[in-house]
């Protein structure tokens, strides 16, 4: 990952919030942050905190109404994608940036051949004909390790394991070279093997073709394996961004040490019990006015509850968002 | 898929069997007279003497085992017959016969049959054609006013009978507007007309109008429903997402993606509605005066002519086992994950 070359997405200040029967729901606040080309961006947090509407609000793959973009800039490759028109924005999604969802099972049409799906990318943004598609296809199908890819392509997706769907959803998503690869909990509905073989698969891509990835997942295992950096987000916030090392080595947010703590580790003695964090995760009716960890921190003082922690630099290329201190042990001043 | 439709095919002889043997006895039972409308200055013997010519003399199974061969040996040998134009055999065999018409029950049904397929085969293909573009749409604009209006009137299209919506459309196009008024439509379908030239075929289409739109709301108020919820199912599952993420256009995700998944149940609905289009319309034919092949049903209850109604009837059943069968090998054709072997 090159330091300091200009990032391939910018994101800043998103907002995205749907409109429900019983009120609104922000589910993503302010959310800032950047993806250098070529980087890994492990994204963690627990369900609901956000992440997928952050990375669909990204690209407009949310349905509006209920969902609306509130505010925000997105800049891919310079250019802002919450401005672009309908069409603009369809030739960036599945050719510049390429999506891949949590549950391989149902993610795939069961009607139409595999072929087809990888090829449909193919014919509408690289403009190839059938032949020219269908080639391509088959070397996408190798190149993400399915063997006899040629007549593999006739095959419906009911034919295919689990596993072997997730990497035709990666041979779709790759296929027409995009800058930035989105994969939204790949590995969650796969059985251990199987994440691991997606993993190797991932990191061995990612050498080849060089995009730049966002990984979304629960795991901060999977994290610590694969990423350059990571993005803690709660609440529809985020609340600690770090190199991968810098974080394991020095995590500040409570949020995230509460995060790593429920790791299990290898070097830990066996009996020990897994630990969990206790309450719920918040439901964000409105702009939050404090802190949304504040009911399940320890830390919590009478400031969490008066305002919102912004994100503040402790160090370069590590941004937290707490007032509490970890340094001094004592609440941060300014 | 092949073994199986044969399977399929082998499994209906059994089950037709079964359903014609139940008509043939549930039509015995029924306390009817064939001579009942005959003048009532016809003596007792005479009367007699008609029973036995029209066969009833003889106990049940031998009646019903000449049926079974009348029906499904000589009329498909006569039916041969007239298509290649050749003899087969001496070429004179038993035809199931109409008591009060005298005239073989196939030749009745096929002179039936194509007021039938114009007026209420026309009604459910107009019917389908507007019932799936209204269905995609709705279900693609939920809640938007497109769907409430189609909601409302798909809701008053099947629960209104058709033969109330008949007579008032009679009512209204037929006797409130004048009769040189453009928008005067005949009441009663006139089965001789032909059509030879530009103005009887704008007659014809007249005296369709009224017949189709009435049976037309009905089969497009049903199917609209389904298309629309099978369109919902289909518009939140996640490969949806993922053909959105490819950067298809809406036209190709909404026309090709999620249509070719929602039409398989469809599809399924629309060909087991199929004999309906022959037996269920009997009220729209008696409305409008068609005499198709509903019409020829009532007129052989009222003349108590078994062999008439027997017949039809066991059609009917005919096309329903036949149309559940391409409705199966439909879902087959359709859906990939099906396999029937
Ligand atoms: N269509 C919707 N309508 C209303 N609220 C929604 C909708 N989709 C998501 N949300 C809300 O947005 C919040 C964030 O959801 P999101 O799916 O981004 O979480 P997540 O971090 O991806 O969780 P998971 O790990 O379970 O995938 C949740 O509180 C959820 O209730
Ligand atoms: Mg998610």
């Amino acid at each position: 990952m090159p330091d300091g070359a200009a990032p391939i997405l910018e994101v800043s200040d998103l907002k995205t919030v749907f409109t429900t029967r019983g009120g609104e729901v922000h589910a993503v606040n302010a959310v800032s942050f950047e993806l250098a080309p070529g980087e890994l961006l492990g994204v963690v947090g627990e369900s609901g905190s956000g992440k997928s509407v952050t990375m669909m609000s990204l690209i407009g793959l949310l349905p509006m109404p209920p969902a609306e973009i509130r505010g925000g800039q997105v800049l891919f490759d310079g250019v802002d994608i919450l401005k672009m028109t309908d069409d603009e924005l369809r030739d960036v999604r599945g050719s510049r940036i390429g999506f891949v969802f949590q549950d391989p099972m149902t993610s795939l049409n069961p009607v139409f051949t595999v072929g087809f799906q990888i090829m449909e990318p193919l014919r509408k943004h690289m403009g190839m004909n059938k032949k020219q598609a269908r080639a391509r296809a088959a070397e996408l199908l190798e190149l993400v390790g399915i063997p006899e890819a040629d007549a593999r392509l006739r095959d419906f997706p009911h034919q295919f394991s689990g596993g072997m769907r997730q990497r035709v959803m990666i041979a779709i998503a790759l296929s027409c070279d995009p800058k930035v690869l989105i994969a939204d909990e790949p590995t969650t509905a796969l059985d251990v093997t199987i994440q691991a073989q997606i993993l190797e698969l991932v990191k061995e891509l990612r050498l080849k073709l060089g995009m730049a990835i966002i990984w979304i997942t629960h795991d901060l295992g999977v994290i610590a394996g694969i990423a350059d950096r990571v993005m803690v987000m709660y609440g529809g916030q985020v609340v600690e961004q770090a190199k991968v090392k810098d974080l394991f080595a020095d995590p500040q947010h409570p949020y995230t040490r509460a995060l790593l703590e429920t790791l299990p580790s290898v070097t830990g003695k066996r009996s020990e019990r897994l630990k969990t964090i206790e309450g719920q995760p918040p439901a964000i009716p409105e702009q939050p006015t404090s802190c949304s960890f504040r009911e399940r921190c320890s830390l919590a003082f009478d400031r969490c509850a008066r305002e919102n922690p912004a994100l503040y630099q402790p160090q370069k290329g590590h941004d937290v968002a707490c007032f509490w201190d970890v340094k001094t042990g004592g609440p941060r001043d300014g | 898929m092949l073994n199986y439709t044969i399977r399929r095919l082998l499994f209906t002889i059994p089950t037709l069997l079964f359903i014609s043997l139940i008509i043939f006895l549930l039509l015995d039972l029924a306390p009817s007279d064939p001579t009942g409308n005959l003048p009532l200055s016809i003596p007792a013997e005479v009367r007699e003497q008609i029973r036995q010519s029209l066969g009833l003399g003889e106990p049940i199974h031998i009646r019903y085992y000449k049926w079974l061969v009348q029906f499904f040996i000589n009329e498909p040998l006569n039916i041969i017959e007239q298509m290649f134009d050749i003899t087969i055999g001496d070429g004179d065999r038993l035809r199931v016969t109409s008591w009060s018409t005298r005239s073989p029950v196939v030749d009745l049904v096929l002179e039936r049959m194509p007021q039938t397929l114009w007026v209420v085969g026309m009604s459910y293909v107009v019917g389908v054609l507007i019932a799936i573009p209204i269905g995609v749409y709705s279900a693609y604009r939920q809640y938007s006013w497109f769907d409430q209006t189609g909601t409302f009137i798909s809701m008053v299209g099947f629960s209104v009978p058709t033969f109330f919506t008949g007579v008032l459309l009679i009512v209204i196009f037929s006797t409130i507007v004048p009769t040189d008024s453009f928008f005067w439509l005949p009441s009663i379908y006139d089965t001789t007309h032909k059509v030879t030239d530009l103005a009887s075929f704008g007659f014809q289409i007249r005296q369709m109008i009224m017949p189709v739109f009435v049976l037309g709301l009905f089969n497009a108020a049903q199917i609209s429903r389904y298309m629309r919820a099978s369109m919902l199912d289909n518009l939140g599952l996640d490969y949806v997402r993922t053909a959105r993420a490819k950067g298809l256009t809406e036209n190709v995700v909404l026309l090709v993606h999620v249509l070719r998944n929602s039409l398989i149940p469809v599809v399924t609905v629309i060909a087991l509605g199929i004999p309906q289009v022959f037996g269920g319309a009997i009220i729209t034919e008696q409305v409008f005066k068609v005499n198709g092949l509903g019409h020829l049903l009532i007129g052989g209850i009222e003349a108590a002519d078994i062999p008439l109604v027997q017949t039809l009837t066991f059609i009917f059943a005919v096309l329903i086992v036949f149309f559940n069968l391409i409705a199966d090998i439909l879902y087959g054709i359709l859906d990939p994950r099906i396999r029937y072997d």
